[in-house]
């Protein structure tokens, strides 16, 4: 039975972790994930787990100690944010085409400079183009249920590819929240016995991982990783209809919150699309036809279903947490590619909000909307590329 | 100590047919230390000659499990493969007296340079794994760039000898005191030209129950432009000259493995290299004398080394 409990975001990950009991963690934690790896080193401390800890001295070899483990044959997971995750880069395109099943929290961070511990997604969405799952969560509750399914989804014959579990940093990772906490042997049972695919601990049977291609191979293995990764949307969604089975929560690659009659949207990743299903809520009592589209599957992009929802709408403001400096928000220009093909095409434009922890308030989304609003009644778009909450002198 | 004759009975565990050139010393290192194994063992490889030479898809040159991951975390990587092993065996996924051996090679470049951070860290924690150092003096494969393992007065791609230079003006950093500094159970300095020495460190290393090291000598012909029928030759004079001594430190005390009865002249380990040549020129004649001199003072302190130590 599920039990509920108040825990922090980080609380929540360490438990979960230990709930699954994967049999390599490696880590070098770094604010604002390193409570997660605090608890866990207490849960493995305890006897709790029998987890082997890998307390590396930098995150490279915190990923490449994940790397090796996994390779060797057995479930692995760590956490990480920002800094630790950009030190990472350099292997994340190795776990993927060497398809092994990782599973990596991200407590969302700002990068440097200037050098800032709070939430945006500048981290994650620099790796987006690495080849692992990326999956967003909105809250604490959302982000257990999204480790669990992960543990899942990677090692599923057709995908065998890393998983990202985004959580914004301190916005979830340090509230406190109500979370329903499945059991132990619940969490066990679904994630299930972990079977390795060609490990090199299996002596008698030797593999090679990480040969040098060259022009003649390259590409075909870069493809299966991208062949692997944008099939890996069917058995995404079928781990969510066995989790929705056995737990009752129901999840998608996307989720529309008020979208059936929507004339205004806002799509957003994480904490900020609860935020922006108040304001909705407050918008709907005054008669506003206005709806939210959360992205919970930001990697492989649910190109069709964002189309499919975003059908009816008439203008749209794309939220993104971190910019693709130079041109727009990243998950902005995945959107608008989306639409091109869309039979009619609302207006779309792209806030940039957020960056090093800048609260976003309920009066600026509200706002937001408004402005989509009036695009409508001047039959124009709005300015494509804003930046929201930001002063114009310093 | 294991004689030829049981050797050369052994299954060569890196297979003939990888594309590592004609007369590399890298080869016959990597030979010799997995003729030394006695378990069954996984290895992991740093980016450079040995992983690029050995594992063209779709071919693969070895016989054990083998794992690349980038150029400078073949420690940490393999410190991962170790981990799950214990882990498998904690959860009696592999039974307890299934005995894995793990071994890392890294060339100068991913071990002195850009891997020490990786390597510093696994020693550290204390991994059961055996480090290999194929220590050629420079980031061969990328075109013979300088490294720290690069010798005083070699010309290098990075660091040429000209008009104006007479090559590289450092001297070798001592990698092998520095990872000694760690405390680890075995680290040592060996040669491909003194084989049964070789065999006989890395058997020590893979039983010494912890992180063990060793930093093989191994010519490059290309970057060394030496002849390529000289590479067991040459690293021999290398260690008849002390500019390779070959020493072991067995749980914090240092021993030297071979004195050589009269030290060579360093002109003797000069006179093969092609990278050295531009100290022929009259105006370099001061270059070769430093390095007489760099090679004199670390032999001393290593025999003062090995005395203090052996009193103990």
């Amino acid at each position: 039975m599920a039990k509920r409990e108040s825990m922090t975001g980080n609380q929540v990950v360490a438990e979960c972790m230990r709930q699954i009991n994967p049999d390599v963690v490696a880590a070098y934690p770094i604010t604002p994930s390193t409570e997660v790896m605090q608890i866990f080193a207490q849960s493995v401390a305890d006897g709790l787990v029998d987890t082997e800890l890998v307390t590396v001295e930098s995150e490279h070899s915190a990923m490449s100690a994940c790397i090796g483990a996994s390779a060797a044959g057995g479930r692995v997971m760590t956490a990480t944010s920002a800094c630790g995750l950009a030190l990472m880069w350099e292997l994340l395109p190795v776990a993927s085409a060497l398809r092994l099943p990782i599973v990596m929290t991200v407590v969302n961070r700002a990068l440097s400079a200037p050098i800032n511990i709070h939430c945006d997604h500048s981290d994650s969405m620099g790796c987006r183009d690495a080849g692992w799952i990326q999956l967003y969560s909105e809250n604490a509750q959302e982000a257990y249920h999204n480790i669990i399914q992960a543990a899942k989804i990677c090692n599923r014959e057709g995908v065998w590819l890393p998983v990202m579990v985004c959580v914004d940093g301190f916005i979830i990772s340090h509230s406190i929240e109500s979370v329903e906490m499945l059991e132990d042997d619940e969490v066990q049972r679904f994630v299930g016995e972990f079977k390795p695919r060609k490990p090199l601990l299996d002596v008698d049977n030797p593999v090679t991982y990480g040969a040098l291609d060259l022009q003649d191979y390259y590409m075909e293995h870069k493809k299966q990783v991208d062949d692997a990764i944008q099939s890996s949307k069917s058995e995404i969604l079928k781990v969510a209809e066995e989790f929705k089975k056995e737990f009752g929560y129901e999840y998608g690659l996307i989720d529309s919150y008020m979208m059936e009659d929507a004339e205004v949207a806002i799509v957003a990743l994480n904490s900020t699309a609860g935020t922006s299903k108040y304001v909705v809520n407050m918008l709907r009592q005054e008669g506003i036809k206005a709806g939210v589209l959360k992205i919970r599957v930001f990697r492989p992009f649910p190109a069709d279903e964002i189309r499919e929802a975003l059908k009816n709408v008439k203008a749209v403001a794309v939220l993104d947490r971190s910019s693709s400096y130079g041109t727009a928000g990243p998950l902005f220009l995945d959107i608008r590619s989306a639409m091109y093909e869309a039979d009619s095409k609302p207006f779309i434009t792209n806030y940039i909000y957020g960056l090093g922890g800048r609260d976003i308030g309920i009066d600026e989304l509200r706002s937001i909307y408004e402005g989509l609003i009036s695009s409508i009644k001047e039959g124009k778009p709005a300015r494509t590329y804003n930046w929201i909450g930001v002063r114009e002198k310093v | 100590m294991a004689s030829l004759k049981e050797l050369s009975k052994k299954q060569d565990l890196l297979s003939p047919g990888h594309r590592l050139c004609a007369g590399c010393g890298v080869s016959i290192v990597v030979r010799q230390v997995m003729l030394a194994t006695e378990n069954p063992t996984v290895v992991a490889c740093a980016t450079g000659c040995l992983e690029v030479a050995t594992t063209i898809f779709p071919y693969t040159a070895w016989r054990v499990p083998f794992i690349h991951n980038a150029f400078e975390n073949a420690a940490a990587t393999i410190s991962g493969v170790e981990a799950m092993y214990n882990a498998l065996v904690k959860k009696g996924k592999i039974p307890k007296d299934k005995r894995i051996d793990f071994i890392a090679f890294g060339g100068d470049g991913g071990t002195y340079d850009i891997g020490l951070q990786s390597l510093s860290g696994a020693l550290e924690r204390g991994h059961r794994f055996l480090y290999v150092c194929y220590n050629n003096e420079a980031y061969m494969n990328t075109g013979i760039q300088r490294s720290s393992a690069t010798p005083y007065g070699a010309h290098t791609t990075t660091g040429p000898a000209g008009d104006v230079s007479f090559g590289k003006k450092q001297d070798r950093k001592d990698l092998t005191q520095i990872v000694a500094a760690h405390k680890i159970p075995y680290a040592a300095q060996a040669s491909p030209s003194h084989w049964n020495d070789l065999v006989t460190k890395v058997k020590k290393a893979l039983n010494c129950g912890g992180p063990s090291f060793i930093n093989v000598i191994a010519n490059c012909n290309r970057g060394w432009r030496n002849d390529t029928g000289k590479a067991v030759e040459v690293c021999r004079v290398a260690v008849q000259t002390c500019y390779w001594p070959l020493y072991e430190i067995e749980n914090g005390k240092l021993k030297i493995n071979v004195k050589p009865k009269e030290k060579k002249p360093i002109e003797e380990w000069l006179k093969y290299q092609g990278r050295f040549s531009h100290l022929k020129r009259p105006e370099n004649r001061h270059v070769i004398d430093e390095i007489q001199q760099i090679i004199d003072r670390d032999w001393e302190r290593l025999l003062t080394l090995e005395k203090a130590h052996q009193s103990q």
